[in-house]
């Protein structure tokens, strides 16, 4: 155990050396102190380091880029919080941090966009990165489409190249259309990104060597997606970008009936041999985060394996994935991910019959498939969305939802429920104050009819607290 | 031994009396909810004939034990008095009964009564002037307590307490409160109990059946040798140590003479024929008024309204500003279910805010109009009244609000909705709403279109005023800040629907 602190120690300093502006790639066994999320974690793994030299790599046949297979999602960048001066704003020292030890330990990819973080993502990012030689990350950013008023040609190229100020480079790597597919589709996209000549200059920033690979992300209407690939021979796509998890490979309609099998969308991709990107590996958490019975199953397969990580292997196990993105927080999701990938232990085959029994079984729970992207939010009139559907979540996986008011241990969860619920939402921000006016609607990547459930949990607290019968 | 019986049961009382307006989750009351109800001017106004009998009786036995151990009042007098005692012992003396001032103030408060003036009634009751203090003073204190206690147990993942809003009700009943505690408390820390003895009107009307109980301290004159230690630890000011005789209107049996007197010439016992009362004082009287305010009776309101705008998505992430709900003009004052009608409310309340200090859904507060100035009236900005909830009817000790069931609430029609088509977002914004009548417990909004010829014209709410219960959800509810679209306007007599 001393022998553990002194490593402790050693590893601070050797990140202090790096926050100092020292570049690493050093190969030398660092010790990471191996704290990971749960405590049941530590009695297993506590002692064992984080390899700085193990990681996965996996090569774009295109331009021989070496990608790591942890790609950093820069959406969730950790926030000033409550206390400081301004709690929304992004903490730069941590994000440093997260980034010196993401490369230390040899991920290279950085995935962020001009909307994330309320807009503050690729500031961050750039700050953190251009700390490192231009050559030794490879950086991705998007073409946002939120607004309408970026829409256009104009604010579009506007759009663009403040990507190129804020992350303090003179390229991109990996440039996406980002979410195409989402709100009306095909109609969208068209708007956004072809009556415009906006994928036309893309194409020709590729050609000038701005743009080093061209994709794009996908979500929802499934004939977009196939008339890009239709259109390969044409566009050339890179790569792209899709949703993948071993629940959305065969059950994507069932979370959401808009989504589509993500068996389907990466056979589409390897038969045409384009790398694919994944995101939501984790279903924005609701993999890590899953019901006590579930994850309690996973344990007893792998004692020494995180819950996230089955879903790390599942989405990093497919020999057409460039790499698999996460969107760290957290100093302990990204050591348990750097776990998991250096090196990948690649899933068997009864594995894979596992983790589709442990699809099955999540199904049956009826949580609400909110991945607190936050892409619905700002509500205009204040609601905290995702923080009141993340509750609703919390107490079904928890297994203190009372399904009925007869239900055995009622008073304690509703009380739980509550309390809980005011705790998590302010009130004034709460499920009662939706008007249903839509706007959030057609932002939700994973078509989730916001108002729809808004009422349904409203209609929930209010059985809750008139102690109505159900 | 009686003087230790009677602080026992005073300190017992004046804790579950102070409990029942510091606990917010109503679990306090269902046991010591009695407690307020044999003060005497509730049972009073109440029509409680069995309690204001026992409390005559229980005077006519013993004196105004009442006022030592029952009126919560009485004993926070005495308990400054103790703190003014340790700084100087022997500290009072006799003084003779002011009359004219006890009976004048009597007089007024019956008048007050009578022509419904609920303001003076409310100042001058002793219970009231109590609940006010508690309720203004102790209970943010009690609550501040209990939301680091929260915050705690938030962190430690229990359940077991859950924070609550600390907000000023009423600025007025506040410094009302603030004012009556600093008078009081000071009055009983130089002169123990002068405002039982010259002010209350309880007071003197208990001293009036006082001077008949059966059992009484009495000085036996054969073994009194005259010290005066027994007048200088009188807090009535009682003992005429001299003439060996004991102001019996004003003696309100806290035992302590008992206790001094070094011969034993004090004790409690029978009446005897040849006892007379103490009469007829010289006149010396110092003026001990209660301070006497005047109060803005609401603050004058800009009809200035600004609708939230929808704002344009551009970036993920964020809450959006929410500006603070504002208090509509209402003409005719909301009072709750049960209190049956403005009129019911001005003459029975007395304005101890036991009401206020349990209602959950921070809709009641005391009133600032000057004739109805502390007791309580509804707003909607904060919460409203929600179907489950008839706490402040149970808690009630007056009758003021009657106990009503969650059946019979939800026909009690107190007042009405009201539509303010310049605030309504479908109107002005043209989007999509109708939360009103999505939350309305009546059922009695409709969506109904903004023009009959338009088929795509956005919809607005039409409220059914006879169903319509006046409860305030569709008010609380209403996005449009700070003016809401739709308000309740109280009605002066409520009716079942």
């Amino acid at each position: 155990m001393n022998n553990d602190n002194n490593k402790g120690i050693d590893r601070r300093e050797f990140l202090k050396r790096m926050g100092l502006g020292a570049v690493v790639v050093s190969a030398a066994s660092v010790a990471g102190c191996g704290r990971k999320g749960s405590r049941q974690d530590q009695a297993y793994v506590a002692s064992a380091d984080i390899p700085t030299d193990k990681m996965t790599y996996r090569t774009n046949r295109k331009n021989g880029d070496r990608v790591s297979l942890l790609g950093y999602g820069c959406m969730r960048w950790p926030t000033m919080g409550d206390g400081a001066d301004n709690p929304d704003a992004i903490d730069q020292e941590q994000v440093n941090r997260l980034v010196d030890f993401a490369i230390a330990h040899g991920v290279n990819y950085f995935d962020t966009s001009p909307a994330y973080c309320r807009g503050m993502s690729e500031r961050a990012t750039g700050i953190a990165l251009s700390r490192y030689p231009r050559e030794s990350y490879y950086v991705a950013t998007k073409l946002s489409n939120f607004a309408p008023s970026t829409w256009s040609r104009e604010a579009s190229l506007e759009m663009y190249r403040n990507s190129f100020k804020e992350l303090q480079v003179d390229y991109i790597d990996y440039m996406l259309l980002h979410a195409i597919g989402m709100g009306n589709g095909m109609a969208d996209f068209e708007a956004r990104y072809i009556d415009n000549g906006v994928l036309d200059f893309l194409l020709a920033e590729r050609e000038a060597g701005r743009i080093r690979n061209l994709g794009f992300s996908y979500h929802g209407d499934i004939a977009v997606f196939d008339r890009m690939l239709a259109e390969h021979d044409k566009y050339k796509w890179d790569f792209v970008q899709i949703q993948l998890n071993y629940v959305d490979w065969r059950h994507a309609k069932e979370i959401n009936a808009r989504n589509t099998d993500a068996e389907y969308l990466y056979g589409e991709l390897a038969k045409r041999n384009i790398p694919a990107i994944i995101m939501e590996p984790l279903l924005g958490g609701r993999l890590s985060n899953v019901h006590d019975h579930i994850a309690a199953k996973l344990r007893e397969r792998r004692h020494d394996m995180s819950v996230a990580s089955w879903a790390f292997r599942f989405a990093g196990s497919f020999p057409g994935v460039l790499t698999v993105l996460s969107g760290m927080t957290y100093m302990e999701h990204l050591q348990d991910n750097l776990r998991t990938y250096a090196p990948l232990d690649p899933l068997t085959d009864d594995d894979r019959e596992f983790l589709e029994e442990t699809a099955q079984a999540l199904l049956r729970y009826p949580t609400i498939p909110c991945n607190d992207c936050k892409y619905c939010m700002p509500c205009p009139f204040g609601l905290d969305i995702p923080g009141i559907l993340l509750h609703f979540n919390k107490c079904i996986n928890e297994g203190r939802m009372p399904s009925s008011s007869r239900d055995a241990g009622y008073s304690e969860s509703r009380r739980a429920f509550l309390i809980g619920y005011d705790r998590s939402v302010p009130r004034l921000r709460q499920a009662d104050h939706c008007i249903g006016c839509r706007q959030c609607v057609h932002h939700c990547p994973q078509n989730i009819d916001i108002p729809a459930q808004m009422q349904r949990i409203d209609r929930f607290v209010e059985d809750l607290k008139q102690g109505r019968e159900f | 031994m009686l003087r230790k019986i009677r602080i026992l049961l005073a300190v017992v009382c004046f804790v579950s009396i102070t409990l029942l307006f510091l606990d917010f989750t109503g679990t306090v009351h269902a046991w010591l909810g009695w407690l307020a109800k044999v003060q005497l001017l509730p049972a009073i106004l109440a029509g409680n004939a069995a309690i204001v009998a026992a409390l005559v009786v229980l005077t006519l036995l013993f004196g105004r034990v009442y006022c030592s151990v029952i009126c919560p009042l009485g004993v926070m007098q005495d308990c400054a008095a103790w703190f003014g005692k340790r700084a100087r012992k022997n500290r009072y003396g006799y003084s003779p009964e002011r009359k004219w001032l006890r009976y004048g103030i009597l007089a007024l408060f019956v008048v007050a009564m009578i022509v419904g003036a609920g303001s003076l009634v409310a100042l001058l009751a002793p219970y009231s002037a109590y609940g006010r203090i508690a309720q203004n003073l102790f209970a943010p204190l009690w609550a501040w307590g209990n939301n680091a206690l929260a915050y705690m147990a938030e962190r430690a993942d229990s359940y077991a307490f859950y924070s609550v809003d600390v907000w000023i009700k009423s600025a007025s009943t506040l410094a009302v409160a603030a004012v009556s505690f600093a008078v009081i408390a000071v009055l009983a820390w130089r002169n123990g109990r002068t405002w039982c003895n010259t002010v209350c009107p309880v007071g003197t009307v208990l001293g009036f059946l006082s001077r008949f109980s059966l059992l009484r301290p009495s000085i036996d004159a054969d073994k009194c040798n005259g010290c005066g230690l027994c007048a200088r630890n009188c807090k009535a000011a009682c003992i005429d140590s001299k003439s060996h005789k004991i102001d019996y209107s004003r003696c309100v049996a806290c035992m302590d003479c008992i206790d001094k007197c070094h011969k034993g010439a004090i004790a409690y016992r029978m009446r005897r024929k040849n006892d007379v009362a103490e009469k007829e004082p010289h006149a010396t009287a110092e003026p001990s008024n209660a301070a006497r305010r005047n109060f803005l009776t609401g603050v004058g309101m800009l009809a200035a309204t600004s609708a939230i705008r929808a704002q344009d998505k551009v970036v993920d992430g964020g809450l959006a500003v929410i500006a603070d709900k504002k208090i509509p003009v209402r003409r005719t004052p909301i009072v709750p279910p049960g209190a049956r009608s403005l009129r019911n409310m001005a003459s029975h309340c007395t304005g101890c805010q036991l009401c206020v200090s349990v209602c959950p859904n921070g809709v009641l507060r005391p009133s600032g109009d000057l004739m109805t100035l502390m007791q309580p009236e509804s707003s909607y900005e904060r919460g409203y009244c929600r179907p489950e909830c008839t706490k402040c009817s149970e808690v009630c000790p007056t009758g003021a609000i009657r106990k009503i069931t969650r059946a019979e609430k939800s026909s009690i029609q107190i007042g009405h909705a009201v539509w303010i088509e310049s605030n309504c977002l479908p109107v002005t914004e043209g989007v999509y709403c109708g939360n009103c009548a999505r939350h309305c417990p009546a059922g009695a909004i409709t969506m109904i279109s903004y023009d009959s010829d338009d088929p795509d014209a956005p919809k607005i709410p039409s409220v059914n005023v006879e169903r319509c219960i006046g409860c305030g959800a569709c008010e609380n509810l209403c996005p449009a800040r700070p003016f809401s679209a739709i308000y309740v306007e109280g009605h002066e007599q409520h009716r079942t629907i």
